[in-house]
């Protein structure tokens, strides 16, 4: 079967499998959700209401069928605290994830790449020594706690930074930008480390090849010869590691968003689970791991297509 | 080259030890007794009575953070032992019977892994009460895959060597040959992945504590400690640096361990 | 030796006066992987160099343009280009005037020689743009005349092609296209047919023939391939162990090598007549640099090396019409024997 078929196919059953194992985690439960979500003194009439309300008083294999249905219209019912669409409240929220996440990306872009050519200048035992425990120690730190560190160090002793504040994109972009360049911060420093890992090694592959050699005989500059022939094939795989590492980006949103108290889909699933609203959190749930699924996928083809070699069978 | 790529196995192995050392003291002494509340020294600034300072309870942090590390490596070791045991059931089962056993494991197992790690543990968590258990059968859940992955591979790999075909032509059964044949040679790629999930528990247990979704009080664990800091933080900065880092620590001597492991296994190789 | 280019009319286009190469970064030190080599190359002429490898040909061919590894470097002599311009003494910003444009280069593995992730469009143009100064039209159009000139058919969907899409042979003929593109004085082939089918080395070496012709470009040509040398080259010179050991025309060398290692060199070639007999083969290996020792460098292998030739070192001497050799043996005889293996 053709490769992308093939991809497609299992892009379709994991979809299938994580929408499943989302359903099937709020029926696990052993009594009664209604119950659950109501405590122990609600009436029987209460909980016959909210039964109804979830669907619980049906058989499970209608209950998922009719789920997974609604789920394809991005509908994920109603939201038990708030009383609004499930889908309403998290595009809401969605915005600022979304600009947190870009922001981080364009900062990992921004600083890694620099920061991995440049690691990649230095070679010999005490530079890789240097790289790595520099690149694990990137790695090792935890980003809610760098997010704090960030705070005390440029919003309360350089005070820089507002703390705790968010100003909507709507009132005033250049404030939310700002409000969101700390938290984009600690998020991108794990990912910095990676870049800087991988890139330093995949330039110090490339240069070790003969087509720089070629290069450097037909009279190019240095400079020339690292970023127009070698920079641009040793960053294909940086790419594919930045895009594969999303998930994780958005992982790590959801706790800085507590951190730093932001109005986004990540706080909003902690409410959630807080306050047990299953179809929030089921919504929220499959929402981040089709796109974390979604940009997998994405990541995996373009890498066929920007390698001519692949490209071009 | 050599000395090189051992300072990692060597640095990890000297971080590691220290904590577990430092864990182990924890369980019979500590500076001050962890839970003591005394408001009247709340908030101190380390000093020569309280090394790392204490909170806003009047605890002290070190002792605090040092019986945070018996949580720590609690958590580590029970979801690592969760994942390698589910880890192999599913990828003896896969790399062994194949086919559509194989592909319907597989396809599962990438499902799981499409969660990113902590969300996964957010679903889990929220469809019961937080708890330590909670917690470690969580992050226990999310390892399967990881381990599943390398055995899988290994078995795949080691099923048709001729030393298997040779145990197999003298009458050995499925068990003999998985457990006694196959077992020691993919046990370096295993222990590399205990090692690197170890560090992932840690950092996720940090962070489920820090969210209040993770561990509870009574018991102690340096993410909900975090917390509890972030509150305090223009008045005493110093509460935030003592467990932040320590997950550091732990986090990085563990994946430099698991590196260094595979560094050795690839130099041997 | 020879003669000194001093007293010339014209200067040599190349003259390498006693080049020395050595491992290591620091003075003075290191192991000497040249060993005061000289060669000249005249207008028009093609200059071969054969040896096994590890004999330092290759090493001598990226000294010119000042290519060395990091972990070499020039210990000593002088590179001389057009008698005016000292390539040995150069920063690289200097020396970068003439790579690609004075002197070119074609290297082994057209494979792993171009760029895979550039077009080969781009890798001709980007030479033209760089020293003739062509805009991106005039490139592009220059250069799908170039790929003309080196035998290619569809030059123009040939530009937007990879490096992968193409033969071996098609692949080599690029190099050689964007090695002429700016009409350099010198072309340096390091071993350019090794890594190809035999058919196709006739047709490479053809092309650079009929580039020698057209354009009068001079030849320094690499390998380690007699017949190749012979085939192509006015004048070679044998290398063995970072040392000339024998330099004359092919003629000379081939009715009466002065040298043994050149004897057995020519006694290896395959040809037809010895279809049956089993290939010779020089005894031994090339000595490691650390394994050079204070005589000559051969005498490990020669049949014929008597105890002078263990502790001495013989120089290189210039016998009838320029025909040299470093041998003791040939030094009794004058320059008059034929070696033996």
């Amino acid at each position: 079967m053709n490769y992308y078929a093939r991809r497609l196919l299992t892009l379709l059953l994991t979809v299938l499998f994580v929408l499943l194992l989302t359903f099937a985690a709020f029926r696990i439960i052993p009594g009664n959700p209604a119950l659950v979500i109501l405590g122990t003194e609600a009436t029987d009439a209460q909980i016959a209401l909210l039964e109804e309300k979830l669907g619980t008083d049906r058989p499970l294999a209608e209950q998922f069928a009719d789920w997974l249905v609604a789920a394809f219209r991005l509908d994920f019912g109603e939201s038990l605290r708030f009383s609004e669409p499930v889908t309403h409240l998290i595009a809401g929220r969605l915005p600022v994830t979304v600009s947190l996440a870009v922001m981080s990306l364009v900062l990992t872009i921004a600083v890694g790449i620099p920061l991995g050519i440049i690691a990649s200048r230095a070679r010999g035992k005490a530079a890789d020594m240097l790289v790595t425990i520099g690149t694990q120690l990137g790695l090792a730190v935890p980003s809610f706690w760098m997010g704090i560190m960030l705070i005390l160090a440029f919003g309360l002793t350089l005070k820089w930074f507002a703390v705790s504040t968010f100003t909507p994109w709507s009132e005033n972009p250049l404030l939310a930008v700002k409000s969101l360049v700390l938290p984009s911060a600690a998020l991108a420093v794990p990912q910095i480390a990676i870049v800087v890992r991988y890139l330093r090694t995949s330039m110090l592959e490339q240069l070790g090849l003969d087509y720089v050699r070629t290069a450097r005989s037909k009279g190019l500059r240095e400079s020339a010869v690292l970023y127009k022939h070698v920079l641009k094939n040793a960053l294909l795989p940086v790419i594919t590691i930045i895009g594969i590492n999303f998930g994780e980006l958005l992982a790590g949103s959801l706790v800085i968003e507590q951190v730093f108290t932001l109005p986004g889909i990540g706080s909003l699933l902690i409410t959630a689970i807080g306050n047990r609203d299953y179809p929030l959190v089921q919504g929220l749930v499959v929402l981040i791991a089709f796109t974390v699924i979604a940009i997998n996928f994405v990541v995996d083809l373009s890498y066929r297509w920007l390698d001519p070699k692949i490209r071009l069978q | 080259m050599k000395r090189m790529k051992s300072y990692s196995l060597v640095l990890g192995a000297s971080f590691v030890s220290v904590l577990f050392v430092v864990m182990l003291i924890s369980l019979v002494y500590t500076p001050h007794p962890p839970n003591e509340m005394n408001i009247r020294e709340r908030l101190q600034a380390p000093s020569v009575r309280h090394w790392l300072g204490t909170d806003n309870f009047g605890r002290d942090i070190l002792s605090r953070v040092m019986v945070g590390s018996q949580t720590a490596f609690e958590v580590g070791a029970v979801s690592v032992a969760i994942g390698l045991l589910g880890g192999f059931l599913v990828g003896t089962l896969a790399g062994y019977m194949g086919r559509w056993v194989d592909e319907l494991l597989m396809r599962a197992t990438d499902a799981l892994l499409a969660f990113p790690g902590i969300l996964l543990a957010l679903l889990l968590v929220s469809i019961s009460k937080p708890s330590l258990f909670q917690t470690m059968l969580a992050i226990g859940i999310l390892s399967i895959p990881s381990f599943a992955r390398v055995i899988r591979s290994g078995v795949l790999q080691h099923k048709e060597a001729d030393y298997v075909k040779a145990a197999r032509g003298l009458g050995a059964g499925h068990a003999n040959l998985i457990f006694v044949q196959i077992a020691p040679n993919i046990a370096s790629s295993v222990v590399t992945t205990a090692a690197l999930s170890f560090s992932t528990a840690v950092l996720i247990e940090a962070a489920l504590s820090y969210l209040g979704l993770g561990v509870q009080p009574p018991d102690p664990s340096w993410g909900r400690m975090l917390n509890e800091a972030q509150s305090y933080l223009a008045k005493a900065p110093w509460f935030t640096l003592a467990p932040g880092l320590l997950i550091t620590l732990t986090v990085l001597g563990f994946n430099l361990l698991g590196d260094g492991i595979r560094d050795l296994r690839d130099k041997k190789s | 030796m020879r003669e000194a280019a001093a007293i010339a009319t014209e200067a040599s286009l190349l003259d390498i006066r006693n080049l020395q190469i050595r491992l290591g970064r620091t003075r003075g030190a290191g192991l000497s992987v040249l060993d005061g080599v000289s060669l000249t190359v005249e207008r028009g002429e093609t200059i071969g160099i054969v040896g096994e490898s590890g004999c330092g040909k290759s090493v001598l061919s990226l000294s010119i343009l000042g290519l060395l590894p990091s972990a070499m470097r020039i210990g000593g002599g002088e590179i001389w280009y057009e008698g005016r311009h000292p390539l040995h003494a150069m920063t690289d910003r200097d020396i970068r005037a003439f790579r690609g444009k004075e002197i070119a280069m074609i290297f082994q593995d057209p494979m792993s020689s171009l760029n895979h992730g550039l077009t080969i469009g781009y890798q001709i143009t980007e030479t033209l743009r760089l020293h003739l100064g062509y805009s991106r039209k005039e490139a592009r159009e220059r250069a799908v005349w170039l790929l003309r000139k080196v035998g290619l058919p569809r030059p123009e969907s040939l530009l937007r092609e990879y490096p992968h899409q193409l033969s071996g042979g098609m692949r080599q003929r690029v190099m050689i296209a964007i090695a002429v593109s700016c009409n350099p004085g010198l072309l340096i082939a390091d071993e350019p047919t090794t890594a190809l089918d035999v058919t196709i080395q006739a047709q490479i070496l053809d092309l650079m023939r009929q580039i020698r012709e057209e354009d009068g470009t001079s030849i320094l040509l690499i390998s380690h391939d007699f017949g190749v040398i012979a085939d192509m080259c006015d004048r070679v010179l044998v290398m063995y162990a970072g040392q000339i050991v024998e330099s004359g025309t092919v003629d000379e060398l081939f009715e009466r090598p002065l040298h043994p290692y050149t004897a057995g060199l020519l006694r290896s070639i395959p040809t037809p007549a010895k279809k049956n007999s089993p290939l010779y083969s020089i005894e031994g290996h090339v000595p490691a640099l650390h394994e050079r020792g204070a005589g000559c460098r051969f005498a490990s292998r020669c049949a014929h090396a008597t105890e002078r030739c263990r502790t001495e070192q013989p120089e290189l001497v210039a016998y009838r019409g320029g025909h040299a050799a470093r041998c003791f043996l040939a030094e009794a005889e004058g320059g008059n024997q034929h070696a033996a293996v």
